[in-house]
């Protein structure tokens, strides 16, 4: 049974340093063949301070989170039965290799229809000086009810 | 880039994807769901097969838009629905997917900036895969 008090709650906020080698590895895993993702000296010529992560890097560090929120038992989600709906990201600026990221995962949401829990999940990701950097939303389905 | 009109369409992407692409996105993404690598257990979660992560397709469908536009950078928002899975066989061919998009709309942000709105389709079998996949890109003038 899934704990219905956990919406509109804050997880704790974790921090995350984009490696460089990380975001290359991710380009190519993707085949993103934009050079300012590879190539540091491409990178810093179009005026980044290093390597441009693609749109869909921030999966790289939210996903865990969600997944152990997700996974603990506390919360009662059936996670082996999970479908993912919905992804939304928005990039307040581009992500870069070296950034130092803080992920806050918000309980945005949890609805329960025919037989199904539709859970939002959002993720409101700063640097260390609090300046907005993405904001993500997912939108997760298992079995259940409330 | 073509020209920015509303309606204009981008350049069309056919990618194949195989295991082997599934399992390096899985070690890059940090994804290691095994409905993503193992047919055992994505059929006894009665699945048709071996499934590309959402994710994997979502980020295969912006290559269509950071093509066009030729900066990764310049995405300012990207979201998808995930309608039908693509099923993966354990072959050389792998799953064709076939992305194309179209511009829905040019509106200037509050910035000063130009901002598209590319509306991406997605098939794999003939039939759509995302739903309402949306990019907001930044535009030079």
């Amino acid at each position: 049974m899934v704990d219905a008090s956990f919406v509109g709650r804050a997880l704790d906020p974790v921090t995350y340093r984009v490696g460089r080698e990380k975001v290359r590895e991710f380009a190519l895993a993707i085949g993103e063949g934009a050079l300012v993702c590879t190539d540091v000296d491409a990178a810093r010529a179009a005026g980044h301070p290093d390597l441009v992560a693609p749109p869909t890097f921030t999966v790289t560090f939210t996903l865990p989170l969600i997944t152990e929120f997700l996974k603990d038992p506390a919360f009662g989600w059936d996670y082996s039965r999970m479908v993912h709906a919905d992804q939304s990201i928005t990039l307040h600026r581009p992500v870069h290799g070296g950034d130092e990221l803080v992920t806050i995962v918000h309980v945005e949401d949890l609805k329960a229809r025919a037989g199904s829990l539709m859970l939002t999940l959002r993720c409101e990701v700063t640097d260390t000086d609090g300046a907005a950097v993405a904001t993500t939303r997912a939108l997760l389905v298992t079995q259940g009810e409330l | 880039m073509t020209a920015l009109e509303k309606g204009a369409e981008l350049p069309p992407l056919s990618l194949r994807v195989t295991r082997a692409d599934l399992v390096r996105y899985a070690g890059a993404s940090g994804d290691f769901n095994p409905i993503h690598w193992s047919d055992r257990i994505a059929s006894s979660v009665g699945l048709p097969g071996v499934l590309a992560h959402g994710m994997l397709t979502m980020a295969l469908a912006g290559r269509l838009v950071t093509r066009w536009t030729g900066d990764p950078a310049a995405v300012r928002s990207y979201s998808v629905r995930f309608t039908r899975p693509v099923v993966v066989p354990d072959d050389d061919e792998g799953a064709l997917v076939e992305f194309s998009g179209k511009v829905s709309d040019v509106v200037a942000a509050a910035d000063g900036t130009r901002v598209a709105r590319v509306a991406i389709t997605a098939l794999f079998d003939g039939r759509t895969v995302l739903g309402r996949a949306t990019a907001e890109v930044v535009v030079a003038d």
